[in-house]
């Protein structure tokens, strides 16, 4: 007897019975063609790995959305189905997920996505299968795809009034930029895009410093020594986009050094209510933020917004109940969700061009104030808040535009000849001089 | 421009002039009254009548009004304006408590609906800040806290504003603190560089390089390359440039020196348990980065706990903390090593990944319970802030803490392998194991013991990063694969070897850092520990030896 | 080779070559139709499982653990990622020449070591070569100085850590963490066709029964013999005369190729490739692969991949907060209870059914590791 037998026999019985589940999945899921079932909708949001500290507030923010619409009777009288998905804060993961999402689950829309690797690596599926997207957070721009809908900010939108802010008078007339990111896509375009406003503006190169870190980055020491030598003569800020964990020792070095916010002020384009949680905010006191939405915003909407999500997270026993915080990608994505339902009324259909279409031009009564999604270019208007950080983790709003800023993904700064026009033209195009 | 100009010379006025009375002028009253106008130039001309009087409890009104907290009630010959306190609800309604503008005398509580807000909108609120500046900066000059004069004292020295040099003149005086007073002398040195006349501003420049002012460094080289100043004030300029920039050489070089060395301890602390555990019995503890982790959440449960039961005594939490830490991480220790890698022995591929299989488990673990997101822990006020060693080196408190503590544990570590009984024992076990359980050592015991001690220096590893870095459930991660690079580098023959490694390691770092950046330096030390293990395959002190290779 | 075994080979071959892209190629509404998202997945898996023979060749069979193959992984597929960026031209979002993110980092040109990757047949030279000459120059240096055992695995994790840094730097111009994305089309093919992908798999199908066979071959060869002398006892082996350090390097460097055409295989079909797969913990999951699967066993290799996927596709999918749990658990318990996977447990199974010594059902070659007192 040969010793191969039985190896062999193993082989071929996993091999067929690995083909034998295979073809059991292959069976088409049984759609129900009636009217009154439930409409599905995707979450795609990490739930584990690096990334869960900010996504999972997504993910419980778009839930609570859909529960409050149900409790309406949910969207043309069919209520919403969450499919609610893990991609692990896993590049490849997150593009497996949502090609299930519509193939498989099939289903009308999907909330998610933080990072732009995460965006970037759904975006083909999106494209080639017709989906749609909602991406609710602050971003670089330079991107105006068919199938996403942008409920973030782009860099007009938060980086240029941060910055104005910071030379204004009332700000402090900073005349120094020492540019301070982590080493990716988002604050790349970010430095890109203000190192072209600062210029426009009078401010000598010599003045611009730029200097990046990676992820988890945790030893500032050399970096607040030269932050230091830079800001010797007054008159410097720091314009931040370091994301994530790397905020806690870069806060603590830059206090413990001997720094202060009035002597050399950090504005955050990354930091917000819910990061400020996990953090000890005491070296952060004084410091500046730019979003479109605090927690802190003073108005009936955001009030029963906040308490509603507070009261959400209580009965859920999701961690931190009651003492949950919301923030503007928590606010981007519960007013999307919401205008994803207008647009789908409007457009008496729940399939993606027409509801694409319907989406233009729609505004909703959001926490912050009313806001309108843009004519055209798929992306929001929504006004610019600056804040300052308090003890407690909130912040203290210290300057808002009037009205909401047009959102331009394309920065006149560094790209003046390129719009993003989807009902004119298709997407992105060179403007005529 | 003729209002701006008109809030300009109220400012100096202001700063120049004498002290304004305290009554209520009617001035002052009428101001009030066309707060709450809608004619945008008159509120801004109200907010300059009211500054301008420089009374402390006018100044305190206008914070109110930067802060969004000043109403108006009723309207016309009735209109009073007040300041809103703390906000409530009464039934459905929302109300608040409101007091007087002027001496905050409380007017009792009334329905927010029955107020009208007034906005401070950027203009007013541009209108009001160089007097609250100004003002601030005086309280700020007056304040008990060393660091809020010191910081004041710099912003004074940053605007250069002539009208300010008897304010810091009386406060150098007062000053007994020598790092603030050595910030007014700086803040005055620079007024009158810049606005003194030639004698005066060759003094300032001599007592500027002096003071080793590197702040003063743009206005010195402006003054130096300025063609209308005198030979003698160009050449103190630019000796003074000199010294300071001298001077500025030698604060890098301590500074690159301390940053080495405080990074070489907090990688012996991470090492160290590692070290012994991998001497001992050849296992690599892949969860050594999550024992790090146990430790630094036992410190943020610790902290709660003072938190929240003995709030006056918070800043002693940490000091409790470090034996907590130990102690628990010690505890999972055993039950890691008796449990589980105990089946192991003589295979340490095997162990490594066991371990690394029960990593990730107390990782989701610690995720499930705390939650994914980072948890705060503060530091106490002891470990806040910084050591003000000379002019322009501050040696934050923290990390000499972690360099003492390395170096308690490396003593501790020594007087316990060579001066007690139970190191012996340890000794013995590592040189041969079969022979000394021939003479009466318990093997088992001694390992379960080391393995507890090892894990133990983890845990208070983990207790003394929560200092300097973030608290999540992957901290492990991000320092794992450096303390395998001190154990590997270090060999396991000697406890000398890791303390060099770290050393050696922690210094390069630092010391390339300036030249490549962060990323790239730390891949140099990486690569010149792969190559150094080409030279010494099992690390600086390896075991010698039969025993050392099967 | 047996005549039992070529069949089973030969069927395994038919299945995974033949049969499953046609029920891919089927209608939707037939009943044995595989959705392309199925088939997209498993030609995913495919490519893992020929990563896991060069990981079992070297580590079931020359005892060598290397926590560092992703990057072997990496090298490969960015190197057709280079050539997949190129070859999208001006239809990307910015419409230049330039790769994308290129543009976004204010690159002007295209960085010369970018520029051979326009051609096709250097980049499936590339892929081979690269992850070899690189595996070539470790492993040498390391294997002449008699880095070994536990040290030569800590080593492999500095290499990852090194090189996930180096890759996620924007200055080294391979995309840093957002790596390389948004491929269009694969040497002309579109890559958004299914047909497209249906070939994508089975090239991976065809690639790993030539690389089963490949390693079956070298396992049964003299070679395979001195390597499994060498993970039961280097030193014996030094002083019968042979060079263990030849013999290892050679191993590697065939690992680390195998490695480098997985990654090369994995990039169109996932359509991303980013540093996340060069680092440790992604190194180290390929390990536990291997290790649930069976090492020492080619089949398990396969397996391994295979079914350590699946789960995590189907945990994360329905018990997202428990896939880590059980990822650990399952390394433990390999480790504890299963030293020799899930094959292994199978075989012994089988042998007990059978009531045959459990040494004779796992194959002759399948030693105990040898019990050693104190040292690593």
């Amino acid at each position: 007897m040969s010793t191969y037998s039985r190896r062999d026999f193993l082989k071929t019985g996993l091999v067929a019975a690995g083909a034998g589940v295979a073809m059991s999945h292959a069976f088409p899921s049984i759609v129900g063609a009636q009217s009154k079932e439930p409409v599905k909708i995707g979450v795609l949001h990490s739930l584990s790995g690096t990334m869960a500290i900010s996504e999972v507030s997504l993910r419980d923010v778009v839930l609570m959305a859909v529960d409050e619409i149900n409790a309406k009777g949910g969207v043309m009288g069919r209520k919403i189905q969450p499919v609610v998905v893990d991609p692990a804060s896993n590049w490849d993961l997150f593009a497996e997920k949502a090609k299930q999402l519509l193939l498989q689950d099939k289903v009308a829309v999907v909330f998610g996505c933080w990072t732009s690797v995460s965006r970037k690596s759904v975006l083909p599926v999106f494209e080639n299968n017709n989906g749609l997207l909602f991406y609710p957070v602050q971003y670089e721009g330079e991107e105006c795809s068919k199938n996403v809908f942008y409920t973030g900010a782009c860099p007009n939108q938060q980086l240029i009034p941060g910055a104005e802010y910071l030379m204004s008078k009332e700000g402090g007339s900073y005349k120094k930029f020492y540019l301070l990111g982590t080493d990716y896509v988002f604050p790349r375009t970010a430095n890109k895009i203000l190192r072209a406003f600062l210029l426009a503006k009078g401010v000598p190169a010599a003045n611009i410093e730029e200097e990046y870190t990676p992820f988890s980055h945790q030893d500032y020491q050399t970096i607040v020594g030269k932050i230091k030598r830079f800001a010797s003569g007054g008159g410097a800020c720091v314009l931040s986009t370091i994301n994530g964990d790397s905020n806690v020792p870069f806060y603590k070095e830059f206090a413990n050094q001997g720094l202060r916010s009035e002597n050399a002020p950090i504005m955050a384009y990354s930091v917000a209510e819910d990061e400020l949680r996990g953090m000890d905010t005491s070296a952060l006191v004084g410091h500046l933020a730019a979003w479109n939405y605090f927690q802190s915003v003073e108005n009936a909407a955001n009030k029963k917004f906040v308490n509603a999500f507070k009261e959400y997270c209580q009965k859920n026993n999701l961690p931190g109940g009651n003492k949950r915080v919301t923030d503007d990608p928590m606010e981007a994505a519960y007013f999307g969700v919401h205008i994803w339902k207008q647009a789908v009324e409007k457009a008496k259909s729940f399939d993606v061009d027409p509801v694409r279409k319907a989406v233009y031009g729609q505004t909703f009564a959001a926490p912050v104030g009313t806001i309108k999604m843009h004519e055209y270019n798929q992306h929001t208007y929504r006004p610019v808040l600056i804040g300052e950080i308090l003890k407690d983790g909130q912040f203290k709003i210290i300057s808002r535009t009037k009205g909401n800023v047009e959102p331009e993904p394309w920065s006149k700064y560094t790209s003046p000849d390129k719009g993003c026009d989807w009902v004119n033209h298709k997407g992105t195009y060179q403007k005529k001089a | 421009m003729k209002r701006s100009l008109l809030l300009l010379l109220l400012c100096v006025a202001w700063l120049a002039g004498p002290p304004a009375s305290h009554a209520q002028s009617p001035d002052a009253l009428k101001a009030l009254g066309d707060l709450a106008v809608d004619d945008a130039d008159r509120r801004e001309a109200a907010v300059g009548v009211l500054g301008a009087t420089r009374d402390p409890k006018w100044l305190e009104f206008l914070t109110a009004l930067r802060d969004g907290n000043v109403y108006a009630r009723g309207k016309g010959k009735a209109l009073e304006v007040v300041v809103g306190g703390a906000k409530s609800t009464k039934g459905d309604q929302d109300v608040i408590d409101i007091a007087t503008a002027y001496d905050r005398k409380p007017l009792g509580t009334v329905p927010v609906s029955s107020l009208t807000e007034i906005a401070a909108d950027r203009r007013l609120r541009i209108a009001i800040k160089p007097f609250l500046d100004a003002d601030e900066t005086r309280v700020q000059l007056a304040s008990p806290d060393a660091e809020a004069r010191r910081g004041a004292a710099v912003k004074l020295g940053h605007q250069a504003d002539a009208g300010a040099a008897a304010v810091v003149e009386a406060a150098i005086a007062k000053e007994t603190v020598p790092n603030v007073r050595h910030a007014l002398e700086e803040a005055l040195a620079l007024i009158r560089l810049a606005h003194g006349d030639a004698a005066v501003r060759v003094l300032a420049a001599q007592s500027l390089g002096g003071l080793h002012s590197s702040d003063a460094v743009p206005s010195l080289q402006r003054l130096a390359a300025d063609t209308n100043a005198s030979r003698a004030e160009r050449d103190a300029a630019t000796h003074a440039i000199r010294q300071i920039e001298r001077w500025s050489l030698l604060v890098r070089a301590i500074e690159t020196a301390f940053q080495g060395a405080s990074l070489a301890s907090i990688l012996l602390l991470m090492a160290l348990g590692l070290a012994i555990v991998f001497g001992l019995m050849g296992v690599i503890n892949m969860a050594h980065g999550e024992l790090m982790a146990l430790g630094a959440y036992s410190t943020f449960v610790v902290q709660n706990v003072f938190r929240a039961r003995w709030p006056a005594w918070f800043d002693a939490y940490f000091v409790v903390a470090l034996p907590v830490s130990f102690i628990v991480a010690a505890l999972v220790g055993v039950v890691l090593e008796r449990g589980v890698i105990r089946r192991l022995y003589g295979r340490p591929l095997e162990t490594l990944l066991l371990t690394w299989g029960a990593s990730l488990i107390i990782q989701q673990g610690l995720r499930l319970w705390f939650g994914a997101a980072n948890v705060d822990v503060s530091s106490p006020r002891w470990l806040s802030g910084g050591f003000a060693l000379m002019t322009g080196l501050t040696l934050p408190f923290n990390r000499i803490f972690i360099i003492a503590l390395a170096a308690v544990s490396v003593a501790a570590m020594y007087w316990l392998l060579f001066g007690t009984g139970a190191g012996l024992r340890i000794r013995a076990v590592t040189q041969n194991r079969g022979m000394s359980s021939c003479l009466g050592v318990r093997a088992g015991w001694v390992d379960a013991t080391t393995f507890a001690l090892g894990a133990g220096l983890a845990g208070l590893a983990g207790a003394a990063l929560t200092q300097i870095g973030n608290v999540g459930p992957s901290l492990g991660q991000n320092y794992i694969v450096d303390s395998f690079m001190v154990v590997v580098t270090g060999g396991v023959g000697k406890l000398a070897g890791t303390i060099l490694a770290a050393a050696g390691i922690g210094g390069l770092n630092k010391g390339i850092e300036p030249a490549l950046g962060a990323v790239f330096a730390k891949v140099a030390i990486l690569l010149m520990v792969i190559l150094f293990l080409q030279r010494r395959p099992a690390g600086l002190f390896a075991t010698r030896g039969r025993s050392a290779e099967a | 080779m047996p005549r039992r075994e070529v069949i089973a080979v030969g069927a395994a071959a038919l299945v995974l070559v033949v049969v499953l892209p046609l029920c891919n190629a089927l209608p939707p509404t037939s009943a044995l139709h595989l959705s392309d998202f199925r088939l997209n997945l498993f030609g995913k898996f495919l490519a893992y499982a020929i990563l896991a023979l060069g990981l079992d060749l070297l580590w079931g069979y020359a005892g060598v653990l290397s926590l560092g193959h992703g990057v072997f992984f990496g090298l490969g597929a960015y190197a057709m990622g280079m050539h997949l960026m190129l070859e999208i031209g001006a239809k990307s979002v910015y419409q230049s020449a330039l790769p994308d993110f290129m543009v976004w980092n204010q690159v002007k040109e295209l960085p010369l070591f970018w520029r051979p990757f326009y051609s096709d047949v250097f980049t499936l030279v590339a892929i081979v070569v690269v992850p070899g000459l690189f595996a070539l120059a470790f492993g040498f240096l390391a294997f002449r100085s008699r880095i070994r055992g536990v040290y030569f695995s800590i080593i492999t994790q500095a290499l990852a850590l090194s090189a996930w840094l180096v890759f996620n730097r924007n200055e080294m111009r391979l995309g840093g963490t957002n790596g390389l994305a948004d491929f269009k089309t694969i040497f002309g093919f579109p890559l958004n066709q299914p047909a497209t992908q249906r070939g994508l798999y089975t090239v991976t199908a065809l690639v790993l029964v030539i690389a089963y066979l490949a390693c079956r071959w070298i396992t049964r060869s003299r070679a395979g013999k001195v390597l499994v002398a060498i993970r039961d006892s280097e030193t014996r082996v030094l002083f019968s005369g042979y060079s263990p350090a030849s013999y290892k390097l050679f191993v590697f460097v065939v690992s680390a190729v195998l490695a480098g055409v997985a990654g090369a295989l994995y990039a169109p079909q996932v359509g991303i490739i980013t540093p996340a797969k060069i680092g440790v913990l992604p190194s180290i999951e390929m390990v536990v692969w291997v290790a649930a699967g069976g090492r020492g066993t080619l089949v398990g290799a396969v397996a391994g991949a295979f079914g350590v996927n699946w789960m995590q596709s189907w945990l994360t999918t329905s018990y997202p907060d428990v896939w880590l749990l059980f990822l650990g658990g399952l390394f433990m318990g390999v480790v504890l209870f299963f030293p020799d996977g899930v094959v292994g447990a199978l075989a012994r199974l089988g042998a007990i059914i059978r009531r045959v010594p459990a040494k004779a059902a796992l194959g002759r070659e399948r030693a105990q590791p040898a019990p050693v007192s104190n040292r690593p």
